[in-house]
C-alpha cells in the first residue's frame, strides 16, 4: 500500500471507529434514568 | 386489556403501548435496521467510483450536515408523538398524514423484494460449501439458479430453488414479528447483531491474509483529489447516506415511538449512526481486500474486477470463493452476513407496516402481524420467485427504493419545516431528554441545506430515469412497475389517510394523552394549534 492510501485508511478508521468510540462513551456517561424502566406489571402484554 | 380478553377478543388492543425494555435494545434494533445489505454490497463500490480515500471527506460531510440531522428529525417525531409513521405525523398535524402512509406504502413495496435477495444469500451460503456455480458463476446465478427470462415481464413460471428458501425467510420473520417488540425485534436483534459482526469480522480478518489484498486496500484508499470538485460525488456521498442510516421512511420514527419518554435520543442516535458507518468502513476493507486477491488471481486490475450490488455479491464473490484458500469459509460468512444484516432490515421494514394498522385499527399485535405479514408474504411469493423476479426487483427498487424515498424525503422536510414551522418545537423535544444538544444549526441544515441536498438528487434520478429507459426494459415494464408504482404510492397514501381514525384506533388513546399532559408540562407547545397561532 502507498503512504497516502494508509494515511486515509487510517484517518478513516480513527474517525469513525473513534466517533462511534466517544458516541458509546457519551452515552456510557448518561446512564438510562432508572425510574423510566418499567416495572413487570408495567410490561405490556405483546400477544 | 388483560392478556386473556386480548387473546380472546383477537383484535383487542393491548393496554400500553409496547417499549423497547432498554435503551441498548433499541440502539441494537436501530443498528441492526440501518445495517443492511447496502452497507456491504453499496459502500465499498460507491466510495471506490467516487474518490477511493478522497470520498470520505464528502461522506463524513454528508453523515454530519444531512444523516445524523434527519435521523434526529426522525427520533424527534416517532418519540414526541409516540406513534407508527401514520399516527406520528397525523398528531403532528392532520394534513401531515399522508406522508406516513407514503412512507408505510413504500415500505411495503421494499419489503416484497427484499425477502428474495434474503433468500438468495442464504442459498449462496449452501452454494459456498459445493461450489455449484463451477466456471461461471455469473452463467449460474443468471440461467441455472434464478432462470431469468431473456424478456422482462411478468411470468409465474416458478423457480423452486428461490421459492422454498423465500417461503423460509417469510416463516422466520412472521414469527419474530408476532412476538412483539420485546419478545420479537429486540431478541432477534439482540443475537443476530452480535453474530453479524462477529461473522464480518473473521470474513475481514481472512479476506486481509488472502494473496493481493493489499492491492485491493490500496486501490480502495488511494484518493483522487480531482474528484472532490464534481458536484456528482457530493451527490453521491449524500444520496448513499441518506439510503445507509433508514432515515425518512418511517422505520426510526417507528422505533423512536417504542421508546420510553425519558430517554437520550441524540446519544443513542449518534452511537447509531457511527456504528452504520463503521461497519460499512469495515465492510470496504474486507470486500476490497477480496476483491484485490481476485485481481491478483486473474491477472486483471482492482478496477476491472471491482463492482457493487448484485453483481458484487452473486458474481465476484463466488468466483473468489472457487479460487481462495477456504473459500467455502469466506463464502459462508459472506453470504451469512448478508443474511443476517438483510432479516434485521427486513423486520424493521415489516414494523412500519404492522405498527402503522396496529395503531389505525386498534388490533393487538399477533392479529395485526398476521394480517399483515401473510398477504405481503403471499404477494413477495407470488411475484419475486419466478423467472422475471429480477426484473421486477431490479424496477422497484429504482424507483421506488430510490426514486422514490428521496421525493418522500423531500416532501418531508419541507412540510415539517417550511409548512408546519415543527422544527423549533422538534428542536425542544430533542433537547427536553437529551444529552447531545441542538441548536439553530440542526434548524438550518433540516431546513435548509437537507432539501437542497435531497431536491439535487432527485432532479438528478428523474432526469437520468426518464433520459433513458431504465436497464433496458421495455416502456410499459418500467411505466408499470416503476414510475406507475411509485405514483400509485402517492395517491394510495392520501386515499388511506381520507380514511378516519376509528373509535378503536390509538389516534386519542389515554396513554397519549398522558404523555401529552407531561410534555406540556415539560413546555411542549403545539406552535399549530389556533389559539397559539392566533
Amino acid at each position: 500500500m502507498t503512504p497516502i492510501a494508509i494515511t486515509m485508511m487510517i484517518i478513516a478508521m480513527v474517525t469513525i471507529w473513534g466517533g462511534l468510540g466517544l458516541a458509546m462513551w457519551n452515552l456510557a456517561r448518561h446512564p438510562e434514568d432508572e425510574d423510566e424502566l418499567p416495572t413487570p406489571e408495567e410490561m405490556p402484554h405483546e400477544l | 386489556m388483560t392478556k386473556s380478553s386480548a387473546s380472546r377478543g383477537g383484535t383487542a388492543a393491548p393496554a400500553r403501548r409496547e417499549t423497547f425494555s432498554s435503551r441498548r435494545l433499541f440502539i441494537l434494533s436501530a443498528i441492526g435496521s440501518a445495517v443492511g445489505l447496502g452497507n456491504i454490497w453499496r459502500f465499498p463500490y460507491v466510495a471506490y467510483e467516487n474518490g477511493g480515500g478522497a470520498f470520505l471527506i464528502p461522506y463524513l460531510v454528508a453523515l454530519l450536515c444531512a444523516g445524523i440531522p434527519l435521523l434526529f428529525l426522525d427520533y424527534s417525531i416517532g418519540h414526541r408523538f409516540r406513534g407508527s409513521a401514520p399516527l406520528a405525523y397525523r398528531r403532528l398535524h392532520r394534513a401531515a398524514e399522508p406522508i406516513g402512509w407514503w412512507q408505510v406504502l413504500i415500505c411495503f413495496v421494499i419489503a416484497v423484494y427484499y425477502a428474495a435477495i434474503i433468500a438468495w444469500a442464504a442459498m449462496y451460503a449452501w452454494f459456498s460449501i459445493t461450489q455449484a456455480w463451477g466456471d461461471d458463476a455469473e452463467g449460474f446465478f443468471f440461467n441455472n439458479y434464478l432462470h431469468t427470462a431473456d424478456q422482462a415481464g411478468l411470468s409465474f413460471d416458478f423457480v423452486s430453488s428461490v421459492f422454498f428458501p423465500m417461503l423460509a425467510v417469510w416463516i422466520v420473520t412472521i414469527v419474530i414479528m408476532v412476538a412483539g417488540v420485546n419478545k420479537g425485534i429486540s431478541r432477534a436483534n439482540a443475537v443476530i447483531l452480535p453474530l453479524l459482526v462477529v461473522m464480518f469480522v473473521i470474513l475481514v480478518v481472512q479476506s486481509l491474509f488472502l494473496d493481493g489484498a493489499m492491492e485491493g486496500l490500496n486501490a480502495f484508499f488511494t484518493p483522487n483529489w480531482d474528484s472532490l470538485q464534481n458536484p456528482g460525488v457530493w451527490a453521491a456521498a449524500f444520496g448513499h447516506i441518506f439510503f445507509s442510516l433508514s432515515v425518512a421512511f418511517g422505520i426510526m420514527v417507528t422505533y423512536s415511538s417504542y421508546l420510553k419518554r425519558k430517554t437520550d435520543l441524540t446519544g443513542s442516535g449518534m452511537v447509531v449512526a457511527f456504528a452504520n458507518s463503521g461497519f460499512e468502513i469495515l465492510a470496504g476493507i474486507g470486500v476490497f481486500a477480496a476483491l484485490g486477491f481476485m485481481s491478483v488471481a486473474s491477472g486483471q486490475a482492482v478496477d476491472e474486477v471491482a463492482s457493487g450490488g448484485i453483481g458484487l455479491a452473486f458474481v465476484a464473490f463466488p468466483t473468489i470463493v472457487s479460487e481462495a484458500p477456504f473459500g467455502a469459509v469466506l463464502g459462508v460468512l459472506f453470504f451469512g452476513s448478508l443474511v443476517f444484516a438483510g432479516l434485521t432490515s427486513l423486520i424493521s421494514i415489516l414494523e412500519v407496516i404492522v405498527a402503522a394498522f396496529q395503531d389505525k385499527l386498534g388490533w393487538s399485535r399477533k392479529a395485526a402481524t398476521l394480517v399483515v405479514t401473510i398477504p405481503i408474504a403471499l404477494i413477495s411469493l407470488i411475484l419475486f420467485p419466478t423467472t422475471t423476479g429480477i426484473h421486477l426487483l431490479d424496477t422497484s427498487d429504482a424507483f421506488v427504493n430510490q426514486f422514490g424515498i428521496l421525493a418522500c424525503a423531500l416532501v418531508t422536510v419541507i412540510v415539517v419545516s417550511a409548512g408546519l414551522g415543527s422544527l423549533p418545537r422538534l428542536q425542544k423535544h430533542l433537547n427536553r431528554t437529551s444529552t447531545v444538544k441542538m441548536g439553530a444549526g440542526w434548524r438550518i441544515l433540516v431546513g435548509g441545506i437537507v432539501p437542497v441536498a435531497l431536491g439535487y438528487m432527485l432532479i438528478n434520478e428523474i432526469q437520468t430515469k426518464s433520459s433513458e429507459q431504465y436497464s433496458g426494459y421495455p416502456a410499459w415494464f418500467n411505466g408499470v412497475f416503476g414510475w406507475g408504482m411509485a405514483g400509485a404510492l402517492i395517491v394510495g397514501a392520501v386515499l388511506l389517510s381520507l380514511i378516519p381514525w376509528g373509535e378503536k384506533s390509538k389516534l386519542k388513546d389515554a396513554e397519549y394523552e398522558e404523555f401529552n399532559a407531561a410534555e406540556e408540562l415539560d413546555g411542549d407547545v403545539d406552535n399549530n394549534r389556533e389559539d397559539v397561532k392566533a
